[in-house]
C-alpha cells in the first residue's frame, strides 16, 4: 500500500463570527504522519471534520489524492477516523465493530471475519473479539477503534486526540503503537493533538495552529529548536530570552531564545538565586532569578544541586 | 414503606374485588363462565383483530416517522429539539375530544372520493388519527433514548466507514436505542387498544375498546373479566419489553 497526498488549499470555515479556520494551506506527503498541534479551540477538529466530510469549508478546497473532494459525502471519502472516545458501536462486539466497514461494502462473511481477526491481532486484542465495548478498557476501546478504521484500508487515517481520554502510561504505549502501525501500512495520517510532547514524539512533521491560522510547519526538530514565531516557541516548549555575546550571558546584549536544556548552572556564570526546583527524573528543572529575569534551566539530576533559596550561577550549556 | 404499602392496598383491593366479581356465575357460586364467554365471542375476537391490526400498523408508521426525525433534529437542529420537546406535551393539553370533534366535522362536511375511501373502514379512518395521537409520546421516548447515546459520534463513525444514512439508522442507531424504541411501540399499542373517544365520535363500533364498553352495558361480569385479562396481557407485554431492553448488551 502506498500513501495518498492530502492538500488543504486556502481552507476557511466560519461559524457565525467565529473563524474556526482562517485560510489553511497544508500538504501531507504520501505516507507521512503529520501532527496538527495547537491549543484548545484553534480549529484542529474543524480541519479534521472538513477532511472527513462531516462539514464543508466556507471557502477553499480539500484534495485527497489530487481529487477535489468538495461535496463528496463522508461515506465516499475513503478516510478512516479514530475519535476521541466512545465511538464504538455499543451493540456490536469488538470483531463486529472492526468488520462493520467491510460489511457495509458487502465483503463476504468469511473474508471480513478473517480481516477483523487479523486487525484485532495487530492491535494486540486477538483474544477479545467477542467482547462488547463496555467490557473493554478505554485503551482497548481505542485499539478496537484503530483496527476498525484500518480494516477498510482507507487512503487517509484521521486521529482526533485519540489518546486524550487515557492515562499517561497507556497513552505513551498506544501512541508508539499507532506510529508503528502507521509506518507498517504506509498510510498518510493526520494526527490531531494539543499535547506537544505527543506531537514531537510520533510525527514526521508538526503543523502548529493558532486561532485558525498556521504558525509553522516543520520536522519536530525544526519546530522545537527553531520556532518561527513567539507563539510556537511558547507552545512547543519553555523558552528563555537570554542576552548573549560571545557565548557568555551578558545583561544588555541582544536576546536569544534558548531552551532550558541549553542552559546550565555552575561557576563563572550569571549569578542568581534558585526560586524553585522540580525533579523530572533524569533531569531536574531549576527556575533561577537573575539580573536578566527568571531563567528556566534543566540540568542532569545529581546530588549537590543548589536547593531553593541558595545562590547559584547560570551559564550556557556545552 | 408505608406509602408503598398503602398504594399496594389501593391497587390490590379493586383488583381483587374485580377478580371476585368476574368469577361469579349467574344464579350464585363461582366459575369461569365469563372468561369462556370472552374466548368464544365472535364479535369480540374480530374486534380484537381489527384493533391489533390498527395498533401494529400505527406503531410501525409512528416509528418510521419518529426515529429519523428525532435523529435528524438532534444532528442538524439541536436548538429546535427544545421546541419539539415542548410540542410533545400538546396532546396532554389538548384532549382527544377536541380533535375528534374537528375530525367529525370534516367527515360530515367534506366529500370527494379520497375522503370517502378513507372513512370507509375503521382501519383506514382511524389509523391516521392514532398515528397523530401517538406521535408526541413516541417522539419523547425515542428522543430520551437518543439523549443517552453519543449519537453524533456514532453516526459519524458509521458514515466514515462507508455506511449510507439508512444503513446507519438501521444497523447502528436503532439497536443502540432499542429499549426506547420498544417503549415507544408499546405506548402506541396501549394507546390504540384503549382509545374509544375518537372511534365512537366517528361511529366506528368494531374496535376492541368500543366492543368492551358495549359488552359492559349488557354483561358486566364479562366486561370486568375482559378488563382483567387485558391488564394481565399488558403486564406480560411490559415485562417482555423490559426484558428485551435489559438483555440487549449481554454477550452471546
Ligand atoms: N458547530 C460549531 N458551531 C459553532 N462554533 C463552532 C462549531 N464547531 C467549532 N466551533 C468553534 O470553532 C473554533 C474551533 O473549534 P475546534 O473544535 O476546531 O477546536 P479544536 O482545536 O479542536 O479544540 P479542542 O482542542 O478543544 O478540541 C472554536 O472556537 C469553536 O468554538
Ligand atoms: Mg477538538
Amino acid at each position: 500500500m502506498t500513501g495518498t497526498t492530502v492538500e488543504f488549499r486556502g481552507v476557511r470555515r466560519t461559524y457565525g463570527s467565529t473563524h474556526a479556520l482562517d485560510g489553511l494551506d497544508l500538504t501531507l506527503a504520501p505516507g507521512e504522519l503529520l501532527a496538527l498541534l495547537g491549543p484548545s479551540g484553534c480549529g484542529k477538529t474543524t480541519a479534521l471534520r472538513l477532511l472527513a466530510g462531516f462539514d464543508e469549508p466556507t471557502a477553499g478546497h480539500i484534495l485527497i489524492g489530487g481529487r477535489d473532494v468538495t461535496g463528496v459525502p463522508a461515506a465516499k471519502r475513503d478516510t478512516g477516523m479514530v475519535f476521541q472516545a466512545y465511538s464504538l458501536f455499543p451493540t456490536m462486539t469488538a470483531a463486529e465493530n472492526v468488520a462493520f466497514g467491510l460489511r457495509v461494502r458487502r465483503v463476504a462473511v468469511a473474508r471480513r471475519r478473517e480481516r477483523a481477526r487479523e486487525l484485532l491481532e495487530l492491535v494486540g486484542l486477538g483474544d477479545r473479539g467477542d467482547a462488547y465495548p463496555h467490557q473493554l478498557s478505554g485503551g482497548q476501546q481505542q485499539r478496537v477503534a484503530l483496527a476498525r478504521a484500518l480494516a477498510v484500508s482507507p487512503a487517509v487515517l484521521l486521529l482526533d486526540e485519540p489518546l486524550s481520554a487515557l492515562d499517561a502510561r497507556v497513552r505513551v504505549q498506544l501512541r508508539d503503537e499507532i506510529r508503528r502501525l502507521q509506518l507498517a501500512e504506509g498510510i498518510t495520517t493526520l494526527f490531531v493533538t494539543h499535547d506537544q510532547a505527543e506531537a514531537l514524539a510520533v510525527a514526521d512533521r508538526v503543523a502548529v495552529l493558532s486561532a485558525g491560522r498556521l504558525e509553522q510547519v516543520g520536522t519536530p526538530q525544526e519546530v522545537y529548536s527553531a520556532p518561527s514565531t513567539p507563539f510556537v516557541a511558547e507552545f512547543v516548549g519553555i523558552m528563555n530570552a537570554v542576552p548573549v555575546t560571545d557565548g557568555v550571558i551578558t545583561p544588555g546584549a541582544p536576546e536569544r531564545a534558548m531552551r532550558p536544556e541549553e542552559l546550565t548552572v555552575g561557576p563563572g556564570g550569571l549569578p542568581g538565586t534558585v526560586l524553585t526546583t522540580t525533579f523530572l527524573g533524569p533531569v531536574t528543572r531549576l527556575v533561577v532569578t537573575t539580573d536578566v529575569g527568571e531563567l528556566t534551566v534543566d540540568v542532569v539530576s545529581r546530588p549537590g544541586l543548589p536547593g531553593i533559596g541558595e545562590p547559584t550561577a547560570v551559564a550556557l550549556a556545552g | 414503606m408505608v406509602v408503598l404499602g398503602l398504594s399496594a392496598v389501593f391497587f390490590l383491593v379493586p383488583l381483587l374485588s374485580a377478580a371476585e366479581f368476574s368469577l361469579r356465575v349467574p344464579g350464585g357460586g363461582y366459575g369461569l363462565a365469563n372468561y369462556l364467554t370472552i374466548a368464544t365471542d365472535e364479535v369480540l375476537l374480530s374486534s380484537l383483530l381489527v384493533s391489533l391490526q390498527i395498533a401494529v400498523v400505527t406503531a410501525a408508521l409512528v416509528l418510521a416517522l419518529v426515529v429519523p426525525t428525532a435523529v435528524w433534529v438532534r444532528l442538524r437542529f439541536p436548538a429546535a429539539a427544545v421546541l419539539l420537546e415542548s410540542a410533545t406535551i400538546l396532546p396532554i393539553v389538548v384532549p382527544p375530544v377536541v380533535m375528534a370533534a374537528g375530525i367529525a366535522f370534516v367527515q360530515a362536511n367534506l366529500g370527494g372520493p379520497v375522503f370517502r375511501t378513507l372513512f370507509a373502514s375503521s382501519f383506514t379512518a382511524l389509523t391516521p388519527f392514532y398515528v397523530v395521537l401517538a406521535l408526541p409520546f413516541a417522539y419523547r421516548s425515542v428522543d430520551n433514548g437518543l439523549a443517552a447515546i453519543p449519537l453524533r459520534t456514532l453516526v459519524e463513525a458509521a458514515r466514515n466507514l462507508g455506511a449510507s444514512l439508512p444503513v446507519t439508522l438501521l444497523r447502528v442507531v436503532l439497536p443502540a436505542i432499542r429499549s426506547a424504541v420498544l417503549g415507544a411501540a408499546f405506548l402506541t399499542l396501549a394507546l390504540v387498544l384503549g382509545e374509544i373517544v375518537i372511534a365512537r365520535i366517528l361511529l366506528y363500533g368494531d374496535t376492541f375498546p368500543v366492543a368492551i364498553v358495549e359488552i359492559g352495558r349488557s354483561q358486566a361480569g364479562v366486561a370486568v373479566a375482559l378488563t382483567l385479562a387485558s391488564l394481565v396481557l399488558t403486564w406480560l407485554l411490559l415485562l417482555a419489553v423490559s426484558f428485551a431492553g435489559a438483555t440487549r448488551r449481554t454477550p452471546r
